[in-house]
Protein backbone atom coordinates (compact mmCIF):
# COMPACT_ATOMS: atom_id res chain seq x y z
CA UNK A 1 0.00 0.00 0.00
CA UNK A 2 1.12 3.47 -0.74
CA UNK A 3 1.61 5.88 2.40
CA UNK A 4 -1.14 7.84 2.84
CA UNK A 5 -2.15 10.77 5.35
CA UNK A 6 -5.71 10.61 7.20
CA UNK A 7 -7.88 12.50 8.88
CA UNK A 8 -11.58 12.62 10.43
CA UNK A 9 -14.37 14.65 8.84
CA UNK A 10 -16.31 16.82 11.40
CA UNK A 11 -19.10 17.14 9.55
CA UNK A 12 -20.40 16.06 5.95
CA UNK A 13 -19.67 19.80 4.41
CA UNK A 14 -16.42 19.92 5.94
CA UNK A 15 -15.76 16.87 3.88
CA UNK A 16 -16.49 17.91 1.01
CA UNK A 17 -14.48 21.20 1.16
CA UNK A 18 -11.52 19.28 2.62
CA UNK A 19 -12.23 17.14 -0.76
CA UNK A 20 -11.57 19.69 -2.75
CA UNK A 21 -8.96 21.18 -1.13
CA UNK A 22 -6.44 18.31 -1.26
CA UNK A 23 -5.59 16.71 -4.28
CA UNK A 24 -6.12 12.83 -4.62
CA UNK A 25 -7.90 11.98 -1.46
CA UNK A 26 -10.41 9.58 -1.17
CA UNK A 27 -13.80 9.29 1.28
CA UNK A 28 -13.43 6.15 3.06
CA UNK A 29 -16.70 4.63 4.48
CA UNK A 30 -16.49 0.77 5.43
CA UNK A 31 -13.11 0.38 3.26
CA UNK A 32 -14.33 -3.01 2.18
CA UNK A 33 -13.46 -1.81 -1.34
CA UNK A 34 -11.35 0.69 -1.00
CA UNK A 35 -8.63 -0.84 1.32
CA UNK A 36 -8.71 -4.08 -1.16
CA UNK A 37 -8.08 -1.72 -4.13
CA UNK A 38 -5.53 0.16 -2.00
CA UNK A 39 -3.76 -3.11 -1.23
CA UNK A 40 -3.18 -4.04 -4.91
CA UNK A 41 -2.12 -0.32 -5.53
CA UNK A 42 -5.47 -0.07 -7.88
CA UNK A 43 -6.13 2.76 -6.21
CA UNK A 44 -3.38 4.91 -4.08
CA UNK A 45 -4.75 7.89 -2.75
CA UNK A 46 -2.56 10.34 -1.10
CA UNK A 47 -5.29 10.81 1.50
CA UNK A 48 -7.97 9.35 3.22
CA UNK A 49 -11.40 11.62 4.94
CA UNK A 50 -12.68 9.48 6.59
CA UNK A 51 -16.40 10.30 6.78
CA UNK A 52 -18.18 7.83 9.71
CA UNK A 53 -19.32 9.18 12.80
CA UNK A 54 -20.56 12.44 11.02
CA UNK A 55 -24.02 12.02 11.81
CA UNK A 56 -24.89 9.87 8.27
CA UNK A 57 -26.28 6.87 9.49
CA UNK A 58 -29.76 7.17 10.33
CA UNK A 59 -32.58 6.09 8.71
CA UNK A 60 -35.67 8.76 8.48
CA UNK A 61 -39.18 8.41 7.50
CA UNK A 62 -39.49 11.31 4.87
CA UNK A 63 -42.40 14.20 4.15
CA UNK A 64 -43.78 12.25 1.70
CA UNK A 65 -44.00 8.90 3.15
CA UNK A 66 -40.61 7.46 1.86
CA UNK A 67 -37.57 6.92 3.63
CA UNK A 68 -34.31 8.75 3.69
CA UNK A 69 -31.50 6.35 4.45
CA UNK A 70 -28.26 8.05 5.26
CA UNK A 71 -24.83 7.32 3.28
CA UNK A 72 -23.42 5.62 5.66
CA UNK A 73 -25.60 3.03 7.38
CA UNK A 74 -24.81 0.06 7.65
CA UNK A 75 -25.90 -2.60 4.90
CA UNK A 76 -27.09 -4.90 8.01
CA UNK A 77 -28.83 -2.36 9.72
CA UNK A 78 -30.44 -1.23 6.22
CA UNK A 79 -31.57 -4.59 5.47
CA UNK A 80 -32.91 -5.62 9.34
CA UNK A 81 -34.77 -2.55 9.49
CA UNK A 82 -38.18 -3.24 9.98
CA UNK A 83 -39.56 -0.53 7.59
CA UNK A 84 -37.52 -1.39 5.03
CA UNK A 85 -38.33 -5.56 5.52
CA UNK A 86 -41.99 -4.58 5.94
CA UNK A 87 -42.39 -2.16 2.73
CA UNK A 88 -39.42 -2.53 0.79
CA UNK A 89 -38.47 -6.36 0.78
CA UNK A 90 -36.70 -6.26 -2.40
CA UNK A 91 -34.14 -3.64 -0.67
CA UNK A 92 -33.56 -6.41 1.70
CA UNK A 93 -33.69 -9.59 -0.23
CA UNK A 94 -31.26 -7.98 -2.14
CA UNK A 95 -28.50 -6.50 0.66
CA UNK A 96 -28.59 -10.02 2.65
CA UNK A 97 -27.76 -11.85 -1.07
CA UNK A 98 -24.66 -9.97 -1.04
CA UNK A 99 -21.69 -10.32 0.63
CA UNK A 100 -20.72 -11.94 4.12
CA UNK A 101 -22.46 -11.05 7.61
CA UNK A 102 -18.84 -9.70 8.78
CA UNK A 103 -19.07 -7.48 5.41
CA UNK A 104 -22.58 -6.40 5.82
CA UNK A 105 -21.95 -4.97 8.97
CA UNK A 106 -19.31 -2.76 7.72
CA UNK A 107 -20.54 -1.91 4.14
CA UNK A 108 -22.46 0.89 3.81
CA UNK A 109 -25.56 2.33 1.76
CA UNK A 110 -23.24 5.32 -0.17
CA UNK A 111 -19.77 2.18 -0.18
CA UNK A 112 -22.13 0.14 -1.89
CA UNK A 113 -23.98 1.93 -4.74
CA UNK A 114 -20.03 3.17 -5.06
CA UNK A 115 -17.86 0.32 -5.11
CA UNK A 116 -15.88 -0.67 -8.03
CA UNK A 117 -16.27 -4.11 -10.80
CA UNK A 118 -14.73 -7.02 -10.14
CA UNK A 119 -13.51 -8.09 -13.59
CA UNK A 120 -10.85 -10.07 -12.68
CA UNK A 121 -8.74 -8.50 -15.21
CA UNK A 122 -9.37 -4.99 -13.49
CA UNK A 123 -8.01 -6.61 -10.40
CA UNK A 124 -4.58 -8.09 -11.61
CA UNK A 125 -2.18 -5.16 -11.95
CA UNK A 126 -0.36 -7.26 -14.37
CA UNK A 127 -3.14 -7.16 -17.12
CA UNK A 128 -3.95 -4.29 -19.51
CA UNK A 129 -7.44 -2.65 -18.18
CA UNK A 130 -8.43 0.26 -19.62
CA UNK A 131 -10.72 1.16 -16.47
CA UNK A 132 -7.51 1.09 -14.27
CA UNK A 133 -4.98 2.32 -16.65
CA UNK A 134 -6.64 4.14 -19.54
CA UNK A 135 -5.66 3.46 -23.15
CA UNK A 136 -3.92 0.55 -22.06
CA UNK A 137 -6.55 -1.86 -23.87
CA UNK A 138 -8.84 -4.47 -22.50
CA UNK A 139 -7.46 -7.94 -21.28
CA UNK A 140 -11.32 -9.11 -20.88
CA UNK A 141 -11.92 -8.44 -24.54
CA UNK A 142 -8.45 -10.35 -26.21
CA UNK A 143 -8.02 -13.42 -27.70
CA UNK A 144 -8.66 -16.20 -25.16
CA UNK A 145 -10.14 -14.29 -22.59
CA UNK A 146 -12.25 -15.55 -19.67
CA UNK A 147 -15.16 -13.36 -20.00
CA UNK A 148 -18.02 -15.50 -18.07
CA UNK A 149 -18.95 -13.28 -15.71
CA UNK A 150 -18.86 -9.84 -17.69
CA UNK A 151 -21.37 -8.03 -19.22
CA UNK A 152 -23.57 -8.63 -22.30
CA UNK A 153 -25.34 -5.47 -22.47
CA UNK A 154 -24.64 -1.81 -22.31
CA UNK A 155 -20.89 -2.53 -23.03
CA UNK A 156 -18.07 -0.40 -25.51
CA UNK A 157 -15.08 -1.70 -27.21
CA UNK A 158 -13.21 -0.45 -24.49
CA UNK A 159 -14.85 -1.77 -21.30
CA UNK A 160 -17.54 -5.12 -20.52
CA UNK A 161 -17.25 -5.17 -16.54
CA UNK A 162 -20.58 -4.72 -14.68
CA UNK A 163 -21.49 -3.21 -11.49
CA UNK A 164 -21.39 -5.63 -9.02
CA UNK A 165 -23.70 -4.36 -6.53
CA UNK A 166 -26.81 -6.11 -5.46
CA UNK A 167 -28.28 -3.27 -3.41
CA UNK A 168 -28.34 -1.30 -6.45
CA UNK A 169 -30.40 -3.15 -8.52
CA UNK A 170 -33.03 -2.80 -5.45
CA UNK A 171 -32.59 1.00 -5.50
CA UNK A 172 -33.31 1.29 -9.20
CA UNK A 173 -36.48 -0.49 -9.48
CA UNK A 174 -37.39 1.03 -6.18
CA UNK A 175 -36.92 4.63 -8.17
CA UNK A 176 -34.39 5.66 -5.20
CA UNK A 177 -32.56 9.17 -5.25
CA UNK A 178 -29.42 10.02 -4.50
CA UNK A 179 -28.26 13.23 -2.21
CA UNK A 180 -25.42 14.97 -2.16
CA UNK A 181 -23.30 17.70 -0.94
CA UNK A 182 -20.52 19.74 -3.18
CA UNK A 183 -17.18 21.00 -2.03
CA UNK A 184 -18.90 24.90 -2.86
CA UNK A 185 -21.54 23.61 0.06
CA UNK A 186 -24.58 23.21 -2.42
CA UNK A 187 -26.28 19.81 -2.72
CA UNK A 188 -28.01 18.37 -5.12
CA UNK A 189 -30.39 15.35 -6.03
CA UNK A 190 -29.49 12.31 -8.96
CA UNK A 191 -31.87 9.49 -9.98
CA UNK A 192 -30.30 6.40 -8.95
CA UNK A 193 -31.32 5.36 -12.78
CA UNK A 194 -28.37 8.18 -13.28
CA UNK A 195 -25.80 7.61 -10.96
CA UNK A 196 -23.79 5.35 -12.92
CA UNK A 197 -22.62 5.63 -16.85
CA UNK A 198 -22.08 3.55 -19.58
CA UNK A 199 -18.24 2.88 -20.35
CA UNK A 200 -17.99 4.67 -24.13
CA UNK A 201 -14.27 5.09 -24.75
CA UNK A 202 -14.02 6.37 -21.56
CA UNK A 203 -14.37 3.28 -18.93
CA UNK A 204 -12.44 4.86 -16.16
CA UNK A 205 -15.19 7.59 -15.58
CA UNK A 206 -17.93 5.04 -13.48
CA UNK A 207 -20.57 7.79 -12.08
CA UNK A 208 -21.58 11.59 -12.57
CA UNK A 209 -20.53 12.47 -9.44
CA UNK A 210 -18.37 15.58 -9.37
CA UNK A 211 -14.58 15.74 -7.82
CA UNK A 212 -15.11 15.58 -4.21
CA UNK A 213 -19.07 15.22 -4.13
CA UNK A 214 -19.99 13.53 -1.19
CA UNK A 215 -23.21 11.14 -0.93
CA UNK A 216 -25.14 11.95 2.24
CA UNK A 217 -27.87 9.91 1.85
CA UNK A 218 -30.36 7.75 -0.45
CA UNK A 219 -34.11 8.36 -0.39
CA UNK A 220 -36.86 5.38 -1.20
CA UNK A 221 -40.57 7.17 -2.69
CA UNK A 222 -42.78 6.21 -0.61
CA UNK A 223 -43.96 2.26 -0.84
CA UNK A 224 -45.72 0.95 -3.79
CA UNK A 225 -46.71 -2.63 -2.25
CA UNK A 226 -46.72 -5.16 -5.01
CA UNK A 227 -44.93 -8.68 -4.75
CA UNK A 228 -41.18 -7.88 -4.44
CA UNK A 229 -38.37 -10.00 -4.58
CA UNK A 230 -34.67 -10.57 -5.56
CA UNK A 231 -33.48 -13.81 -7.59
CA UNK A 232 -29.66 -13.89 -7.96
CA UNK A 233 -28.18 -16.63 -9.98
CA UNK A 234 -24.02 -17.64 -8.86
CA UNK A 235 -21.87 -19.93 -9.14
CA UNK A 236 -21.96 -20.63 -5.07
CA UNK A 237 -25.31 -20.85 -3.12
CA UNK A 238 -23.72 -18.13 -0.68
CA UNK A 239 -20.97 -15.41 -0.61
CA UNK A 240 -20.00 -14.58 -4.76
CA UNK A 241 -21.36 -12.02 -6.83
CA UNK A 242 -23.76 -12.80 -9.17
CA UNK A 243 -24.17 -13.59 -12.96
CA UNK A 244 -27.44 -12.59 -13.34
CA UNK A 245 -29.75 -11.51 -10.72
CA UNK A 246 -33.46 -9.96 -11.00
CA UNK A 247 -34.69 -7.54 -8.86
CA UNK A 248 -38.40 -7.57 -9.38
CA UNK A 249 -41.88 -5.99 -8.07
CA UNK A 250 -44.86 -7.12 -9.37
CA UNK A 251 -48.96 -5.93 -8.81
CA UNK A 252 -51.69 -8.12 -8.79
CA UNK A 253 -52.79 -6.81 -12.33
CA UNK A 254 -49.77 -8.06 -13.55
CA UNK A 255 -47.89 -4.85 -14.55
CA UNK A 256 -45.08 -3.95 -12.21
CA UNK A 257 -41.35 -2.94 -12.47
CA UNK A 258 -38.04 -5.26 -13.35
CA UNK A 259 -34.52 -4.89 -12.97
CA UNK A 260 -31.32 -6.35 -13.82
CA UNK A 261 -27.78 -7.45 -12.00
CA UNK A 262 -24.90 -9.02 -13.83
CA UNK A 263 -25.68 -8.47 -17.16
CA UNK A 264 -24.84 -4.76 -17.72
CA UNK A 265 -21.97 -2.04 -16.60
CA UNK A 266 -24.62 -0.46 -14.39
CA UNK A 267 -27.73 -1.76 -13.18
CA UNK A 268 -30.30 -2.34 -15.73
CA UNK A 269 -34.03 -1.59 -16.49
CA UNK A 270 -35.90 -0.22 -19.69
CA UNK A 271 -39.33 1.68 -19.23
CA UNK A 272 -40.64 -0.45 -22.36
CA UNK A 273 -39.27 -3.70 -20.93
CA UNK A 274 -41.44 -2.28 -17.74
CA UNK A 275 -44.91 -2.23 -19.86
CA UNK A 276 -44.04 -5.74 -21.58
CA UNK A 277 -44.69 -7.64 -17.75
CA UNK A 278 -47.96 -8.49 -18.39
CA UNK A 279 -47.03 -10.44 -21.50
CA UNK A 280 -44.13 -12.67 -20.24
CA UNK A 281 -40.53 -12.90 -19.59
CA UNK A 282 -39.69 -13.48 -23.20
CA UNK A 283 -41.35 -10.41 -23.95
CA UNK A 284 -39.01 -8.33 -21.53
CA UNK A 285 -35.91 -9.65 -22.48
CA UNK A 286 -36.86 -8.83 -25.80
CA UNK A 287 -36.92 -5.44 -24.82
CA UNK A 288 -34.69 -5.25 -21.78
CA UNK A 289 -31.77 -6.92 -23.69
CA UNK A 290 -32.31 -5.29 -26.88
CA UNK A 291 -28.90 -4.93 -28.58
CA UNK A 292 -27.25 -6.82 -26.17
CA UNK A 293 -23.52 -8.28 -27.47
CA UNK A 294 -22.46 -11.05 -25.42
CA UNK A 295 -19.03 -12.85 -25.63
CA UNK A 296 -19.06 -16.73 -26.87
CA UNK A 297 -18.34 -17.31 -23.04
CA UNK A 298 -21.34 -15.31 -21.52
CA UNK A 299 -24.21 -15.35 -24.12
CA UNK A 300 -25.51 -17.99 -21.11
CA UNK A 301 -26.31 -15.26 -19.64
CA UNK A 302 -29.62 -14.12 -22.03
CA UNK A 303 -31.51 -17.04 -21.59
CA UNK A 304 -30.54 -17.03 -17.90
CA UNK A 305 -31.64 -14.05 -17.27
CA UNK A 306 -35.27 -14.82 -19.16
CA UNK A 307 -35.10 -18.06 -16.81
CA UNK A 308 -34.24 -16.12 -13.59
CA UNK A 309 -37.37 -13.51 -14.89
CA UNK A 310 -40.08 -16.49 -15.73
CA UNK A 311 -39.41 -18.02 -12.33
CA UNK A 312 -39.61 -15.04 -10.60
CA UNK A 313 -43.09 -14.06 -12.46
CA UNK A 314 -44.45 -17.50 -11.39
CA UNK A 315 -43.56 -17.50 -8.04
CA UNK A 316 -45.25 -13.79 -8.13
CA UNK A 317 -48.86 -15.78 -9.40
CA UNK A 318 -48.59 -17.97 -6.46
CA UNK B 1 3.63 0.22 23.97
CA UNK B 2 6.60 -1.01 21.87
CA UNK B 3 6.11 -0.22 18.37
CA UNK B 4 6.93 -2.92 15.61
CA UNK B 5 8.04 -1.27 12.33
CA UNK B 6 5.57 -1.86 9.50
CA UNK B 7 7.71 -3.92 6.81
CA UNK B 8 6.68 -1.44 3.97
CA UNK B 9 9.18 1.77 4.05
CA UNK B 10 7.14 4.66 4.18
CA UNK B 11 7.53 7.55 1.84
CA UNK B 12 5.89 10.15 3.52
CA UNK B 13 1.97 11.52 1.34
CA UNK B 14 2.74 13.78 -1.05
CA UNK B 15 0.26 16.05 0.94
CA UNK B 16 3.17 16.74 3.52
CA UNK B 17 0.84 15.68 5.83
CA UNK B 18 1.08 12.85 8.77
CA UNK B 19 1.38 8.88 8.06
CA UNK B 20 1.31 8.19 11.22
CA UNK B 21 -1.92 8.86 13.43
CA UNK B 22 -2.56 8.22 17.15
CA UNK B 23 -5.22 5.83 17.86
CA UNK B 24 -6.81 4.51 21.20
CA UNK B 25 -9.02 1.29 21.75
CA UNK B 26 -9.56 -0.75 24.30
CA UNK B 27 -8.74 -4.10 23.23
CA UNK B 28 -9.97 -7.39 25.11
CA UNK B 29 -10.86 -4.91 28.10
CA UNK B 30 -7.02 -3.61 27.87
CA UNK B 31 -6.72 0.13 27.09
CA UNK B 32 -4.26 0.71 24.17
CA UNK B 33 -2.58 4.37 22.93
CA UNK B 34 -0.85 4.13 19.75
CA UNK B 35 0.73 6.10 17.07
CA UNK B 36 0.66 3.98 13.79
CA UNK B 37 1.44 4.27 10.49
CA UNK B 38 -1.87 4.51 8.88
CA UNK B 39 -1.58 1.74 6.31
CA UNK B 40 -1.81 -0.60 9.38
CA UNK B 41 -4.71 -2.85 8.92
CA UNK B 42 -6.72 -4.10 12.35
CA UNK B 43 -5.57 -7.47 11.55
CA UNK B 44 -2.04 -6.72 11.80
CA UNK B 45 -2.22 -4.08 14.74
CA UNK B 46 -3.76 -7.07 16.33
CA UNK B 47 -1.27 -9.43 15.20
CA UNK B 48 2.22 -8.04 14.33
CA UNK B 49 2.26 -4.71 16.98
CA UNK B 50 0.02 -6.24 20.13
CA UNK B 51 1.30 -10.20 19.47
CA UNK B 52 -2.26 -11.03 19.60
CA UNK B 53 -1.79 -14.25 16.69
CA UNK B 54 -4.99 -15.70 17.34
CA UNK B 55 -6.82 -14.22 14.93
CA UNK B 56 -5.46 -15.45 11.37
CA UNK B 57 -4.24 -13.70 8.31
CA UNK B 58 -5.95 -15.81 5.42
CA UNK B 59 -6.40 -13.90 2.25
CA UNK B 60 -6.15 -10.17 3.69
CA UNK B 61 -8.81 -9.29 1.70
CA UNK B 62 -12.09 -10.19 3.08
CA UNK B 63 -12.94 -13.37 1.22
CA UNK B 64 -11.86 -16.32 3.73
CA UNK B 65 -13.60 -15.19 7.15
CA UNK B 66 -10.21 -15.97 9.34
CA UNK B 67 -9.71 -12.34 10.88
CA UNK B 68 -12.75 -12.52 11.98
CA UNK B 69 -13.32 -10.15 15.18
CA UNK B 70 -15.66 -8.64 17.03
CA UNK B 71 -15.58 -4.94 17.43
CA UNK B 72 -18.18 -2.66 19.46
CA UNK B 73 -20.40 -6.14 19.65
CA UNK B 74 -20.57 -6.97 15.91
CA UNK B 75 -18.22 -9.21 13.77
CA UNK B 76 -16.03 -7.88 11.02
CA UNK B 77 -12.82 -8.21 8.85
CA UNK B 78 -10.12 -7.11 10.38
CA UNK B 79 -7.96 -6.91 7.57
CA UNK B 80 -9.85 -4.57 5.62
CA UNK B 81 -10.41 -1.98 8.34
CA UNK B 82 -7.62 0.19 9.10
CA UNK B 83 -6.82 0.25 12.60
CA UNK B 84 -6.35 4.04 12.70
CA UNK B 85 -10.55 4.05 11.71
CA UNK B 86 -11.23 2.70 15.00
CA UNK B 87 -10.47 5.38 17.93
CA UNK B 88 -12.50 4.64 20.89
CA UNK B 89 -13.38 1.21 20.03
CA UNK B 90 -13.82 -1.91 21.72
CA UNK B 91 -12.36 -4.84 19.84
CA UNK B 92 -12.66 -8.61 21.18
CA UNK B 93 -10.43 -11.24 19.56
CA UNK B 94 -10.21 -14.77 20.19
CA UNK B 95 -7.97 -14.40 22.99
CA UNK B 96 -10.80 -12.23 25.09
CA UNK B 97 -13.28 -14.92 24.37
CA UNK B 98 -11.72 -18.07 26.61
CA UNK B 99 -8.48 -19.53 27.67
CA UNK B 100 -7.57 -22.84 27.39
CA UNK B 101 -8.36 -23.34 31.05
CA UNK B 102 -11.48 -21.70 30.74
CA UNK B 103 -13.19 -22.45 27.59
CA UNK B 104 -16.46 -20.13 26.33
CA UNK B 105 -18.89 -22.33 25.53
CA UNK B 106 -18.68 -22.12 21.77
CA UNK B 107 -15.01 -23.07 22.08
CA UNK B 108 -15.53 -26.00 24.44
CA UNK B 109 -18.79 -26.97 21.84
CA UNK B 110 -15.96 -27.11 19.09
CA UNK B 111 -13.49 -29.12 21.33
CA UNK B 112 -16.99 -31.50 21.85
CA UNK B 113 -17.77 -32.04 18.45
CA UNK B 114 -13.91 -32.16 16.85
CA UNK B 115 -15.21 -28.60 15.26
CA UNK B 116 -11.56 -27.75 13.74
CA UNK B 117 -8.71 -30.12 12.19
CA UNK B 118 -5.71 -27.86 11.38
CA UNK B 119 -7.14 -25.28 13.28
CA UNK B 120 -5.98 -21.95 11.18
CA UNK B 121 -9.98 -21.16 10.54
CA UNK B 122 -11.27 -21.81 14.12
CA UNK B 123 -10.97 -18.73 16.10
CA UNK B 124 -12.63 -16.53 13.15
CA UNK B 125 -15.33 -19.35 13.08
CA UNK B 126 -16.17 -19.29 17.20
CA UNK B 127 -16.02 -15.51 16.26
CA UNK B 128 -18.54 -15.54 14.13
CA UNK B 129 -20.48 -18.65 15.52
CA UNK B 130 -21.17 -16.54 18.66
CA UNK B 131 -22.06 -13.45 16.71
CA UNK B 132 -24.36 -15.54 14.54
CA UNK B 133 -26.22 -16.51 17.40
CA UNK B 134 -26.85 -13.11 18.57
CA UNK B 135 -27.70 -12.15 14.84
CA UNK B 136 -30.31 -14.47 14.89
CA UNK B 137 -31.33 -13.51 18.49
CA UNK B 138 -31.49 -9.96 17.42
CA UNK B 139 -33.76 -10.85 14.28
CA UNK B 140 -31.16 -9.68 11.45
CA UNK B 141 -33.06 -11.49 8.08
CA UNK B 142 -30.02 -13.39 6.41
CA UNK B 143 -30.54 -14.44 2.37
CA UNK B 144 -32.46 -17.91 3.96
CA UNK B 145 -34.81 -16.28 6.19
CA UNK B 146 -38.36 -16.98 4.84
CA UNK B 147 -40.60 -14.04 6.20
CA UNK B 148 -39.15 -10.99 6.26
CA UNK B 149 -41.94 -9.40 9.39
CA UNK B 150 -41.20 -12.46 11.79
CA UNK B 151 -38.22 -13.77 13.74
CA UNK B 152 -35.97 -15.92 11.74
CA UNK B 153 -35.59 -19.19 12.45
CA UNK B 154 -32.61 -20.86 14.21
CA UNK B 155 -32.39 -23.37 11.92
CA UNK B 156 -29.29 -25.24 10.66
CA UNK B 157 -29.99 -23.79 7.17
CA UNK B 158 -29.61 -20.24 8.56
CA UNK B 159 -26.10 -21.40 10.13
CA UNK B 160 -25.00 -22.69 7.07
CA UNK B 161 -25.63 -19.24 5.61
CA UNK B 162 -24.70 -17.32 7.90
CA UNK B 163 -21.18 -18.96 8.80
CA UNK B 164 -20.37 -18.53 4.70
CA UNK B 165 -18.17 -15.92 5.31
CA UNK B 166 -15.77 -17.93 6.96
CA UNK B 167 -13.90 -20.34 4.81
CA UNK B 168 -12.34 -23.65 5.91
CA UNK B 169 -9.76 -25.72 3.78
CA UNK B 170 -10.02 -28.49 6.22
CA UNK B 171 -13.74 -29.44 5.69
CA UNK B 172 -14.67 -28.94 9.00
CA UNK B 173 -17.89 -27.46 8.54
CA UNK B 174 -20.13 -30.33 9.34
CA UNK B 175 -18.79 -30.39 12.91
CA UNK B 176 -18.94 -27.09 13.23
CA UNK B 177 -22.58 -26.71 12.55
CA UNK B 178 -23.34 -29.51 15.80
CA UNK B 179 -21.09 -27.60 18.10
CA UNK B 180 -22.85 -24.07 16.58
CA UNK B 181 -26.04 -26.25 17.12
CA UNK B 182 -25.18 -27.69 20.62
CA UNK B 183 -24.42 -24.17 22.23
CA UNK B 184 -27.43 -22.54 20.40
CA UNK B 185 -29.60 -25.71 22.33
CA UNK B 186 -28.03 -24.77 25.59
CA UNK B 187 -29.11 -20.76 25.20
CA UNK B 188 -32.93 -21.82 24.52
CA UNK B 189 -33.03 -20.04 20.89
CA UNK B 190 -35.98 -21.07 19.64
CA UNK B 191 -35.82 -23.68 16.53
C1 LIG C 1 -15.25 -10.95 -0.59
C2 LIG C 1 -16.28 -9.93 -0.93
C3 LIG C 1 -17.51 -10.32 -1.44
C4 LIG C 1 -18.48 -9.38 -1.76
N1 LIG C 1 -19.67 -9.79 -2.29
C5 LIG C 1 -20.59 -8.85 -2.67
C6 LIG C 1 -21.81 -9.23 -3.29
O1 LIG C 1 -22.10 -10.42 -3.48
N2 LIG C 1 -22.68 -8.26 -3.65
C7 LIG C 1 -22.40 -6.94 -3.45
O2 LIG C 1 -23.24 -6.10 -3.79
N3 LIG C 1 -21.25 -6.54 -2.89
C8 LIG C 1 -20.34 -7.47 -2.50
N4 LIG C 1 -19.17 -7.07 -1.94
C9 LIG C 1 -18.82 -5.65 -1.93
C10 LIG C 1 -19.23 -4.91 -0.70
O3 LIG C 1 -20.63 -4.86 -0.67
C11 LIG C 1 -18.62 -3.51 -0.82
O4 LIG C 1 -17.25 -3.62 -0.58
C12 LIG C 1 -19.23 -2.52 0.14
O5 LIG C 1 -20.60 -2.36 -0.04
C13 LIG C 1 -18.56 -1.16 -0.01
O6 LIG C 1 -19.01 -0.31 1.02
P1 LIG C 1 -17.97 0.41 1.99
O7 LIG C 1 -18.74 1.32 2.87
O8 LIG C 1 -17.09 -0.57 2.66
O9 LIG C 1 -17.17 1.25 0.90
P2 LIG C 1 -15.71 1.87 0.90
O10 LIG C 1 -14.72 0.81 0.56
O11 LIG C 1 -15.49 2.68 2.13
O12 LIG C 1 -15.87 2.88 -0.33
C14 LIG C 1 -16.12 2.44 -1.66
C15 LIG C 1 -16.00 3.65 -2.59
O13 LIG C 1 -17.05 4.59 -2.33
C16 LIG C 1 -16.51 5.86 -2.01
N5 LIG C 1 -17.41 6.42 -0.98
C17 LIG C 1 -17.77 5.83 0.19
N6 LIG C 1 -18.67 6.58 0.83
C18 LIG C 1 -18.90 7.67 0.06
C19 LIG C 1 -19.75 8.81 0.17
N7 LIG C 1 -20.56 8.98 1.22
N8 LIG C 1 -19.74 9.72 -0.83
C20 LIG C 1 -18.92 9.58 -1.91
N9 LIG C 1 -18.09 8.53 -2.07
C21 LIG C 1 -18.08 7.58 -1.09
C22 LIG C 1 -15.11 5.59 -1.54
O14 LIG C 1 -14.27 6.73 -1.74
C23 LIG C 1 -14.71 4.42 -2.41
O15 LIG C 1 -14.30 4.87 -3.66
C24 LIG C 1 -18.20 -8.00 -1.57
C25 LIG C 1 -16.97 -7.60 -1.04
C26 LIG C 1 -16.02 -8.54 -0.72
C27 LIG C 1 -14.71 -8.08 -0.15
S1 LIG D 1 -13.67 -5.40 -19.00
FE1 LIG D 1 -13.24 -3.31 -18.27
S2 LIG D 1 -12.50 -3.67 -16.19
FE2 LIG D 1 -12.28 -5.64 -17.26
S3 LIG D 1 -10.22 -5.64 -18.22
FE3 LIG D 1 -11.61 -4.78 -19.75
S4 LIG D 1 -11.43 -2.58 -19.39
FE4 LIG D 1 -10.68 -3.54 -17.52
S1 LIG E 1 -7.87 -12.44 6.12
FE1 LIG E 1 -9.58 -11.15 6.36
S2 LIG E 1 -11.12 -12.22 5.28
FE2 LIG E 1 -9.35 -13.37 4.79
S1 LIG F 1 -9.75 -26.43 10.25
FE1 LIG F 1 -8.14 -26.18 8.79
S2 LIG F 1 -8.80 -24.43 7.70
FE2 LIG F 1 -10.51 -24.89 8.87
Amino acid sequence: MKAFSYERASSPADAAARAAQIANARYIAGGTNLLDLMKLQIEAPSHLIDVNGIGLDRIEETAEGGLRIGALVRNTDLAADPRVRRDYPVLTRALVAGASGQLRNKATTAGNLLQRTRCVYFYDPNMPCNKRVPGSGCSALAEGAVSRQLAVIGTSDACIATHPSDMAVAMLVLDAVVETVLPSGETRVIPVADLHVLPGDTPHIETTLRPGELVTAVTLPPPIGGKQSYRKVRDRASYAFALVSVAAIIQPDGSGRIALGGVAPKPWRRDDADAALPKGATAVMERLLAGARPTEDNAFKLLLAERALAATLAEAKE
Amino acid sequence: MERVPTPQTASPPATGAAATSPVRLTINGMDQALTLDNRVSLLDLLREHLHLTGTKKGCDHGQCGACTVIVNGRRINSCLTLAVMHDGDEVTTIEGIGTPDHLDPMQAAFVAHDGYQCGYCTPGQICSARAVLEEIAAGIPSHVTGDLNAPPPLSAEEIRERMSGNLCRCGAYANMLEAILEVADTQGLPA
